[in-house]
């Protein structure tokens, strides 16, 4: 008794997350009026600050969460920076559009209020993205990052925050929840204050999403599975695949789950995969490496972005210090074997279907694991690419490249990423890498069909009201907040208001 | 029919029959001549519900008693669970909660040495003036001319004499007042050594938030010392981040000798309201501690959500908060005044306390009831009716800012309409 709290007290985490979202709501209001220029100097000022702590934040998140690499955590952090802007500098989502053959003008409006989850294995990396996409949108962010990130989470979000605030940006633009918890994100995902969820996390979570009642765009979880066509070179492809499979120890999504081959070619894969650092598993290695990654209560999470050579020591596996990839083998794919769902570690398993017919229909079947996401494919031979392309539940295809980094548009031509939007099949609203242009709607103006419209020379200035355009400065406690008028300055703007009227009557 | 199981009501006329009756005539009358008469029925965050089921918005907060809106519902929650163990307390003895209070008050204002508690702005104004009194062996107080610091019988002889000589209770022997921003005036007065203390608003509230010229108040606290008398700052108004800091007069680079707060400090849910004094002025504590008593004063419930109220405004994303209500109101007034110059000639603003002036001697009576009409309940200053007082409290957001505004805009035909008339009559 003596040491128990003896009065209710009221969540403070929640009502400061609460009082969080209001501010990003008065921030959203005069953000959503900047001009490009001022946005592209403070996504540039934002790219900057994260570029240049990337390494630090993504030392921070592996020690804090104990998910990654370091290393590859660093490159995805500077990826959401300069790279990220490079590819969105030219999406004008700020100039209205005229079509004046349709006779339509476009005028942005972005969304406002963006509440955005942070996963625990892609913390900063995913903080760093959602704010680029909020800025580059107009958007004000708060963020709720993962309980067991959330220490470099809330500094990274303060460290781009006032980034963002000494080139302009309004205050509260970027804002970071200090203490996350699940009822708190249900309570604020509920709130008709937020006008849009960037969820990405557990499926829970993202469903959680879904259902608060508030516009949501969430994404769900990957089984990439990657096929090795006869007419691929096995030695590009196991390397892709064993570049792909340990990058940051396989905790982004898109990394490849299955190896799919057909039995012909199942030795020779084999021997590829070896040499290109992997450690093939036999029977009894399977077995173990089963048992230890799927528990009562599924995926054991100790394992998750863990190193393939913790996880073979732990599983009881002697492997090869330098061992990249765990390789298990179940050699015929209709089993329906643990090992053929997601795993967030670098585990990679192999399978050989006895044609090609059977190859589809096996590939189609786990890729419903990961509905909507990605799968790979190396080869050369067209027919069978669009064949498989067309067969498998996802919306992104990779061929001849890493899968993790393809699909997130790292090693492709698509849209840099770390929201890979899964579609419908995935349960998603959107099915593309998700972009700052998610986060804008564009108000149609539309004229008559045969109606003559001069759409020449319209000034978009009218929208700009100039009063309400400055973001407001903070106001300092000495100073009395007016500070652009002074009531002479008033006066005069008034009598001259005044002349103009009479001038017109007259 | 109303019925609140306790008691009920036909109709509101009903009501403002027997309100009349029993009650308060004049009141009644005065509100319903106005063409506000407002019953204020269920209320929830900035929004009012009159007994007809119209809505308004509160800009007038009560002098910013609901600073953070009505019936906030994390205040309600700290006072329901006061309600699960403590009561009103025994003002004779120490408390936890009371302790916990004056701790936390004290640390907002570190020259001050104890905060004494009442549950009312215009008693925690008396004990400022008894103690400014013992610490000075003077009985000298100077006030403003229409200054307001309440009802009570030290605190009411400072004020207007509208209020003082309907009860024989003025005292122009020991209550003595000078025009606001008026130097000369006061040093006229404190250089007859005889003043124990000036007493004013850091901004005055019932006089329609008059600006202090720049130096003023630092200056009339000089002063007070240079003569021997005491300063008071009445924060009923000003106080509890009002101004964009916790005590109006931080930020007019004063310090008080004694310094009062009210109406906000207990939530509107709890009256509480408390004076702090310098250790110097706080002497009489030492000598008889019983000297001053008050059973409803410092109650524990309201010394309870008076600590939260405390917490609550320190939050970062409070201040931050305030900061963008008052930045809003500033630029949007800015640009009310240019479209309707006509009628609103002044902006008086210091965060979020804020006066409008009306160019007509009763201009505010009218913008009032035209705002009334349009969804938002804000009063005419008391003691100068051109102006209104128009009051956001501290965690309004956006949305509803821009409704007010809008609103606002809409309302300013109306009082176009209502201040014609009057020109006409008069
Ligand atoms: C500045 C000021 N001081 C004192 C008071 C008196 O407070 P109360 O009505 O709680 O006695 C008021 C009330 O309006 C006030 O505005």
């Amino acid at each position: 008794m003596e040491n128990c709290v003896r009065l209710n007290v009221p969540d403070r985490n929640l009502s400061s997350a609460r009082m969080k979202v209001m501010r990003a709501a008065w921030a959203a209001k005069y953000f959503s009026k900047f001009d490009r220029q001022s946005i592209l100097n403070i996504a540039e000022a934002v790219a900057d600050a994260g570029f240049e702590k990337a390494d630090y934040f993504a030392e921070w998140a592996v020690q804090e969460t104990s998910y990654g690499v370091v290393e590859h955590k660093t490159l995805k952090n500077q990826l959401c920076t300069h790279d990220l802007l490079a590819y969105y500098r030219d999406l004008d989502l700020i100039t209205p559009r005229v079509d004046t053959r349709r006779k339509v003008i476009e005028l942005p409006s972005p969304a406002g209020v963006v509440f955005a989850l942070a996963p625990a294995t892609n913390p900063i990396a995913t903080i760093y993205f959602k704010v680029m996409l909020a800025i580059l949108s107009r958007n004000a962010i708060v963020i709720s990052p993962h309980p067991v990130a959330k220490t470099c989470s809330v500094a990274a979000a303060q460290h781009l925050a006032d980034a963002a605030e000494v080139a302009g940006a309004p205050a509260g633009i970027i804002q970071c929840v200090e203490e996350p918890s699940v009822s708190l994100v249900e309570d604020i995902m509920g709130s008709d204050k937020i006008n849009v969820i960037l969820a990405t996390g557990g499926s829970q979570m993202v469903r959680a999403a879904y259902s608060s009642g508030n516009p949501a765009i969430g994404v769900g979880p990957g089984n990439g599975v990657a096929f090795i066509d006869p007419s691929a070179d096995v030695d590009a492809a196991a390397k892709c695949l064993v570049e792909s499979k340990s990058f940051d120890n396989s905790v982004l999504c898109t990394s490849e789950s299955i190896c799919l081959t057909l039995e012909k070619n199942r030795g020779n894969m084999e021997r590829a995969l070896r040499s290109a650092g992997s450690h093939i598993c036999n029977a009894e290695d399977s077995d173990r490496l089963r048992d230890f990654l799927w528990g009562d209560n599924g995926f054991n999470l100790a394992a998750i972005g863990k190193s393939a050579d913790w996880i073979a020591h732990e599983a009881g596996i002697r492997v090869h210090a330098a061992t990249k990839v765990l390789v298990p083998v179940i050699e015929h794919p209709g089993q329906d074997d643990a090992l053929f769902r997601e795993k967030l570690c670098p585990v990679l398993t192999l399978t050989a279907a006895v044609d090609f017919g059977q190859a589809l229909t096996f590939a189609a079947h786990v890729a419903r694991r990961g509905a909507g996401h990605s799968a790979a494919f190396h080869g050369n031979n067209n027919d069978r690419l669009i064949a498989f392309s067309g067969s498998v539940p996802v919306h992104r295809v990779v061929v001849n490249a890493p899968c993790s980094q393809g699909a997130a548009g790292f090693a492709t031509h698509l849209p840099p990423s770390f929201m890979i939007g899964t579609g419908y099949a995935g349960r998603s609203s959107v099915s593309e890498n998700i972009g700052p242009q998610h986060l804008t709607h564009w108000k149609k103006v539309a004229f008559a069909r045969d109606a003559v419209a001069d759409l020449d020379e319209i000034n978009f200035d009218v929208m700009y009201d100039t009063l309400l355009k400055t973001p407001p400065a903070s106001i300092s406690a000495s100073r009395d907040s007016l500070p652009q008028f002074t009531e002479d300055t008033l006066r005069t703007l008034i009598r001259e208001e005044l002349r103009n009227l009479r001038g017109v009557q007259s | 029919m109303f019925d609140y199981g306790y008691f009920s009501f036909e109709s509101k006329d009903d009501l403002l029959n027997k309100a009349a009756r029993f009650w308060n005539p004049g009141k009644v009358k005065f509100w319903t001549d106005t063409g506000t008469p407002m019953v204020i029925d269920r209320r929830e965050g900035y929004r009012l519900y009159d007994m007809s089921g119209k809505s308004l918005i509160d800009l007038h907060l009560n002098g910013g008693t609901y600073n953070f809106g009505h019936r906030h519902p994390e205040l309600v929650e700290v006072l329901k669970s006061g309600l699960d163990y403590f009561d009103m307390g025994n003002h004779w003895f120490p408390s936890v909660a009371r302790a916990a209070f004056a701790e936390k008050l004290v640390n907002t204002a570190p020259h001050m040495k104890y905060a004494i508690f009442g549950a009312g702005g215009a008693e925690a104004v008396e004990i400022a003036i008894k103690t400014a009194r013992y610490a000075t062996k003077r009985k000298k107080i100077v006030s403003i001319i229409k200054g307001y610091h309440g009802h009570s019988g030290l605190s009411v002889a400072t004020g207007d004499v509208r209020f003082s000589e309907i009860f024989l209770a003025d005292r122009p022997d020991e209550f003595v007042q000078v025009p606001f921003n008026d130097l000369e005036a006061l040093a006229q007065v404190l250089q007859k050594g005889d003043v124990a203390a000036f007493i004013i608003e850091t901004i005055p509230a019932t006089y329609g938030f008059p600006m202090p010229e720049a130096g003023y108040l630092k200056a009339c606290q000089d002063m007070c010392h240079k003569y021997g008398a005491k300063i008071i700052s009445d924060e009923v108004q000003t106080g509890l981040m009002r101004t964009g800091i916790m005590w109006g007069w931080q930020g007019y680079g004063m310090q008080p000798d004694i310094f009062v707060c009210g109406k906000g400090l207990g939530g509107g849910i709890y009256p509480i309201s408390a004076c702090l004094v310098t250790e110097e002025c706080g002497q009489w504590q030492l000598e008889d501690g019983a000297a001053h008593i008050s059973t409803a004063g410092g109650s524990e419930l309201g010394c309870l959500v008076g600590h939260h109220v405390l917490e609550m405004l320190q939050r970062p994303e409070v201040i931050s908060n305030i900061e963008f209500v008052a930045q809003f109101f500033a630029q949007s007034m800015a640009e009310m005044m240019v479209r309707h110059g006509d009628i609103f000639c002044g902006i008086r603003q210091r965060g979020v306390v804020i006066g409008l002036e009306f160019d007509h001697p009763e201009g505010a009576v009218a913008v009032s009831r035209a705002l009334y009409e349009n969804g938002i309940w804000a009063i005419f200053s008391s003691l100068d009716k051109r102006v209104l007082q128009f009051k956001p409290g501290v965690v309004k957001d956006v949305e509803l800012c821009q409704e007010i505004m809008d609103r606002f805009d809409a309302a300013m035909p109306r009082a176009r309409q209502f201040l014609s008339r009057m020109r006409k009559v008069q």
